[in-house]
């Protein structure tokens, strides 16, 4: 950086160092609001018991999860399609790509394992449709 | 770099594509942070399909439902939100470059994250002390090698920040300080999402 004459450090002073990025006080506090919200709607829901059935709250608690995330990476990762051109919201979406494999993968494969190569009792055999 | 396409007749005559080659190193840092967050983000998708392969099988041990106290975890979970909230504020700070107050607002994030660290290892020393380490079952191996990792990264981005609130009270806010604050945010937001799947996947579903 030393070598670069004074009218280059002036002409592109700004877009040195930490990116363009602008931080709002109230993007901050949006997501923060958003967040605590949504952190606090699945706590709520597991702790009082409000949803008898465990897989729909299930679902529900991943759900807003999920939206959580999203709200994490907009408000307060600044997450666009414009930052570094584009790329890291491609290098996201690729991670999020390899994610669903890897988990989806895992789970599937390995809860067929289960299903499949336990060891059967007799009486679990008779027990079988 | 050569001089002659910084000369306003160079720029005339469309160097506009030789600028941005030559400034894509510049600004390379954050690209080249945010893909190393990318490959951390997979590493702990390893964990989680771990934990979501092995988090039932209990060895005949407790599971979730008697080990996890909810109301810590949700104490947890406020710390590092919170935490989160004061970091933005400390970048804000910077933005308007305001050094003390940013300072100010590091330091706060950096007690919120100890307590987050403080409750967690509480949490630890108690499940072990209880028989429930991570050599009783399948589940908990699982479990304390996933939300360790977590704190293991949490301890480090406090170390981080504590080298940085030095830096900046001695060299100011800088173009090195900023870049490094700003690569220390993304790292710091991108532990609490992780601490959402946490939160979500192994302590909410599996105390239930």
């Amino acid at each position: 950086m030393g070598d670069h004459s004074d009218a280059h450090d002036a002409h592109h002073g700004d877009h040195h160092g930490a990116p363009a990025i602008h931080f709002s006080r109230k993007d901050y506090v949006t997501g923060f609001l958003l967040a605590g919200l949504l952190t606090a709607i699945p706590f709520w829901l597991v702790m009082s018991h409000a949803i008898g059935d465990a897989s729909t709250a299930g679902f529900i608690v991943m759900g807003l999860a999920a939206v959580q995330v999203v709200v994490h990476m907009v408000y307060f990762l600044h997450m666009n399609g414009k930052s570094e051109h584009g790329w890291t919201l491609l290098a996201l979406l690729f991670t999020l790509l390899l994610l669903g494999i890897v988990l989806t993968g895992s789970l599937w494969v390995m809860h067929h394992l289960k299903v499949n190569m336990m060891p059967m009792s007799i009486q679990d055999m008779r027990q079988a449709p | 770099m050569s001089a002659s396409s910084h000369t306003p007749d160079a720029e005339r005559t469309g160097s506009a594509f030789m600028m941005t080659t030559e400034h894509h190193p510049e600004s390379s840092t954050y690209l080249g942070f945010w893909l190393y967050l990318m490959s951390d983000c997979l590493l702990f998708a390893g964990l989680f399909a771990t934990f979501g392969v092995l988090g039932h099988s209990y060895a005949g041990g407790p599971g979730g439902a008697e080990l996890f106290d909810l109301p810590t975890v949700a104490l947890n979970t406020t710390f590092l939100l919170c935490s989160s909230i004061t970091y933005g504020m400390a970048m804000i700070a910077v933005q308007e470059k305001r050094k003390h107050a940013a300072l100010l607002w590091l330091a706060i994030t950096g007690l919120f994250g100890c307590g987050f660290i403080t409750l967690e290892l509480k949490e630890f020393v108690h499940l072990i002390l209880e028989g429930n380490g991570p050599q009783r079952s399948a589940f908990l191996s699982s479990f304390f090698t996933l939300v360790g990792t977590h704190g293991l990264h949490v301890t480090c981005g406090l170390i981080w920040l504590v080298t940085l609130m030095f830096q900046i009270n001695r060299w100011g806010l800088n173009e090195t300080t900023q870049r490094r604050l700003m690569c220390l945010s993304l790292f710091w937001h991108f532990l609490d999402v992780i601490w959402i799947g946490v939160f979500s996947f192994v302590y909410l579903l599996g105390a239930m």
